[in-house]
């Protein structure tokens, strides 16, 4: 049988890659990408741990967070589409119009 | 199933799904990016099938890789961007401190699961993540979170309408 420290190390191998895009990649919906990367990164820790101790409040849990990314990608694109359209560019470091000149 | 197949399944869903996890940061194409997420969100499904979570797995690929990836596509092909537009990706002296920073955690959680006893998964039931065993938990235990979800997703519905409108 896989040890829970498998699925651990996997769901830590994905939330790492899902980090590093956020922090790296200029473009905003690869930015998104890389959120739902860290998101399913959690869902599998979620899932991992429930099966470890054989209770299904995981699952629950789990269910909730892919309702609530399908809501966060709805709103997350729409604000997308907007930022392009006044901007022109969904380039995340020249969107800066709150920061002081 | 046999521990042994058990194994050879984890690795055979664990190995692609990191490389088309990495494939995401690596795609020159926004179109390709979001394909090799398609892939990473099948693998992780089987993933969840291994861990005896029916229900979810299947939610996992009718959601994610169905609805939510169509969105993205089509936000994509409507925006029509590519990386030639947006030029190559600028590496800041913050973004290196980040970078760092993930390091710091990937390490600190490494020790974190070398340190722990690497419990064996316990022996469950032949209902446990089924359609009927998390609808019933959902239904009774959770119900006020499901219903608030639900609101949750109208509210998403109305905003995503709103902001994306021409005039507000």
């Amino acid at each position: 049988m896989v040890p829970v420290t498998h699925y651990l190390a996997l769901g830590l191998v994905l939330f790492a890659i899902g980090l590093g895009g956020v922090l790296v990649k200029r473009n905003a919906i690869i930015v998104f990408m890389s959120i739902e990367l860290m998101l399913n990164a959690a869902n599998l820790t979620f899932l991992a741990f429930a099966r470890q101790s054989g209770n299904l409040s995981g699952h629950a849990i789990a269910f909730f967070v892919i309702a609530v990314a399908a809501a966060e990608a709805a709103v997350g694109l729409a604000i997308i589409i907007a930022v392009y359209r006044s901007r022109g560019t969904v380039a995340v470091d020249e969107v800066d119009g709150l920061r002081d000149a | 199933m046999s521990d042994k197949a058990e194994v050879v399944l984890f690795w055979v869903f664990a190995v692609p799904l990191i490389v088309s996890a990495a494939g995401v940061l690596v795609a020159r194409n926004p179109v390709h990016a979001a394909m090799s997420l398609v892939a990473a969100f099948f693998f992780l499904a089987g993933i969840y099938v291994l861990l005896t979570a029916h229900l979810i797995a299947f939610i996992q690929v009718i959601v994610y890789a169905g609805a939510i990836m169509v969105l993205f596509l089509f936000v994509i092909m409507l925006l029509s961007l590519s990386d030639e537009e947006l030029g190559v990706d600028r590496m800041s002296a913050m973004k290196w401190a980040g970078l760092a920073g993930v390091a710091g955690l990937v390490y600190v959680v490494v020790r974190a699961i070398s340190q722990s006893s690497g419990q064996m998964m316990r022996t469950v039931g032949a209902d446990y993540g089924t359609v009927k065993a998390v609808g019933r938990i959902l239904f009774t235990q959770y119900l006020l979170p499901f219903e608030a979800t639900s609101v949750l997703l109208l509210v998403a519905i109305v905003g995503a309408v709103v902001v994306s409108k021409k005039r507000i």
